[in-house]
């Protein structure tokens, strides 16, 4: 993985220093809140219900155990004991002191990360496939580019003042386990007829109050032009976007009101503008860059079968490990939605224990997925057995991968201050609902994702089955929405109709389930069979 | 928006610490972290909220409706209702982690 050069670190180094003084002037009153809120969110801190809140960047939700166990150290004595995992990869922290921020930051800086750009209108931590660089059906490692834009970006001038805040995802693998057309530019690697590696680049995807799935706008982008062709994309937004209203001001309200035909033509207007400025970065730092991921030393002539004796064990092997490439090697996923926990957190100690597991199993590395569950990369098959083990007696062992409990949740109103009604508890409801191993496996691949907001950080509008939380006069109430993706098969819920209560939406969610088993046909998933019969069946069976 | 409090409608200053964040309220001579502690502003809550606020002894202050109870004032929102005690899903993290009925003041 990526390690700072003197660059890199003097620059988050001097940040640090530099919001310690920001950070002394705002309490000695020499900086107003209004005066300040902007710097502090330059650097993640939010003011959020109970306390300052602070989100930590893990770019492409790439990191070691060295770093991972810094995210656990920060959870024990600058937090209340744990952190919970974002879907945009990064982890916060909800009882922050503004008094130690800073000193967080600098203990952060010393395991080579920081908390920039994870707030305000910039671009905000790159997210990626979180089977990067082991997954077999891609087409080469996507981090090198997601860095190369990260480093190209940081602190860009052109980039630091944005409309609104910016989102950006890069793939290489036909599955799209990063939702790239949810966000502003998707970037998907792939190999032209002559064999050159190149992008699809789409733009002006996005969730929040108007979701829209991002267009094509270029099928194949030579990979040694994507910073420029992103800062043409960029400038042509910065030019016309709706900075008078903020509900108007992503790109995706854009390319939505000039029409995709004449988005691209002015993206590519533009591009031409800028390619004989040379701005790309060169070859020669991309393959500096690459360096860093070359594939780790797996070992040859390892055998792939395992021992699945333990009933247990193999119910996790099937619902939790993924094919690596590598022969005899195994990507492990690690829920963090055990049956009526709280989605994506996870305590100071099981943070350490996963560090240590990375470290001594995995080469030494970790990913954080936008589902908020922890990837072990890099897992030699014959050693499944003995993690299996040591994350069961952790509380880390959740067979539920991609089932109807492995729920996506913000924090909703038990945290969030922009938040209408509370996510959590409606999670902890519908897992313990579908507690049943058994149900749920019979149900399949079920994407459930639930939004406290608008916002949709909870990812609502591409749940199969969504869930919005909105407040109807001082209530909590809650929408329902069926048939949106965040995958390849990108698509958008539709709202089944009026809301309900807390326990009123776990009831509707069985009945829709119910709808599914009945109707489903021969190797469908929930998506497939609403896809096939529509929004009908399910009103009737929701509101009958 | 209206409350359905009659006599019992009242009005505090509530907002966060501001070098620790903490949620605070308005106690008639300082700030508590304690709700049941908070006063009723009257009309006094816009004067008062700029004076503390200038005087750095509170951040991000507001006014909300609450409705006087003999257990203490009870916000008129969920929201400063969980601000108040803490996240409902936390029992362990709240102002009462020993009362085993606090989120039902919550809902």
């Amino acid at each position: 993985m990526y390690q700072y050069d003197k660059y890199d670190q003097s620059i988050v180094d001097a940040r640090v220093d530099e919001f310690r003084e920001q950070t002394a002037r705002r309490i000695s009153g020499a900086l107003t809140e209004d005066q300040f809120k902007p710097l502090r969110l330059k650097n993640g801190l939010y003011l959020q219900l109970h306390a300052y809140m602070l989100r930590v960047a893990i770019p492409y939700g790439t990191m070691s155990g060295r770093q991972m166990r810094m995210l656990g150290h920060i959870a024990r004595k600058y937090d209340r004991g744990y952190g919970h995992f974002t879907t945009r990869q990064n982890i916060q922290y909800n009882w922050i002191k503004l008094e130690e921020a800073p000193d967080i930051l600098a203990d952060l800086a010393t395991v080579e990360m920081h908390a920039i750009q994870t707030s305000g209108e910039s671009i905000r931590n790159l997210s990626s496939d979180q089977y990067a660089g082991a997954a077999a059906d891609e087409v080469c490692d996507p981090r090198p580019w997601a860095e190369l834009i990260r480093q190209a970006t940081t602190f860009h001038p052109e980039f630091s003042y944005l409309p609104r805040k910016f989102k950006i995802a890069v793939t290489a693998a036909e599955e799209d386990r990063a939702a790239i057309r949810l966000h502003d530019i998707g970037l998907k690697l792939v190999k032209n007829d002559a064999g050159e590696l190149g992008f699809e680049v789409y733009i002006g995807g996005g969730m929040g109050r108007t979701p829209f799935v991002a267009p094509l706008i270029r099928s194949f982008l030579p990979a040694d032009n994507l910073f420029s062709y992103c800062a043409a994309a960029l400038r042509v937004w910065n030019r016309w976007a709706r900075r008078d209203n903020i509900h108007k001001q992503r790109i995706k309200i854009l390319v939505h009101d000039l029409g995709t035909e004449e988005f691209t033509r002015q993206v590519e207007a533009e591009w031409q503008e800028i390619l004989p400025l040379g701005t790309d970065v060169p070859r020669v730092e991309l393959d500096r860059i690459a360096e860093y991921f070359a594939p780790p030393p797996f070992e040859s002539e390892l055998s792939d079968n395992v021992d699945r004796s333990d009933p247990d064990f193999a119910v996790w092997l099937d619902q939790n490990v993924a094919a690596h490439k590598a022969p005899g090697y195994a990507i492990v996923n690690i829920s963090l939605k055990p049956i009526g926990g709280i989605p994506g957190d996870v305590s100071a100690d099981q943070i350490e224990l996963i560090a240590d597991i990375a470290e001594q199993h995995s080469f030494d590395e970790l990913r954080a997925t936008h589902a908020q569950n922890i990837v072990l990369p890099h897992v030699r098959k014959d050693r499944l057995y003995a993690i299996w083990q040591v994350l069961r007696d952790a509380g880390l062992a959740e067979p539920n991968l991609d089932l109807i409990s492995d729920i996506i949740a913000c924090p909703g109103l038990d945290y969030c201050s922009l938040a209408n009604a509370r996510s959590i508890p409606v999670a902890q409801k519908i897992a313990t609902r579908f507690a049943d191993l058994g149900r749920q496996r019979e149900l399949g691949e079920l994407k459930l994702k639930i939004s406290g907001c608008i916002n949709a950080c909870g990812h609502h509008h591409a749940g199969h089955i969504g869930i919005l939380g909105v407040d109807r006069k001082g209530t909590e109430n809650y929408q329902l929405l069926l048939g949106g993706s965040g995958a390849e098969d990108a698509s958008l819920g539709s709202i089944t109709g009026p809301g309900f209560s807390e326990d009123g939406v776990v009831d509707a969610i069985e009945k829709a389930t119910n709808v599914y088993m009945r109707e489903r046909a021969e190797g469908e998933r929930f998506l497939d069979t609403y896809r096939r019969i529509g929004m009908a069946p399910f009103k009737e069976a929701i509101y009958g | 928006m209206g409350q359905d409090c009659g006599d019992t409608c009242v009005k505090l200053l509530t907002g966060n610490d501001l070098a620790t964040g903490d949620v605070t309220w308005w106690t008639g001579d300082g700030w508590s972290r304690h709700i049941e502690d908070a006063v009723d502003v009257g009309d006094h809550g816009e004067a008062l909220l700029a004076q503390e606020t200038a005087a750095l002894r509170v951040n991000a202050a507001y006014l909300i409706d609450a409705t006087a109870t003999p257990e203490g004032p009870r916000p008129a929102h969920i929201k400063d209702r969980i601000r108040a005690l803490g996240p409902t899903v936390r029992p362990d993290l709240t102002r009462k982690p020993a009362d085993p009925n606090a989120g039902s003041w919550v809902i």
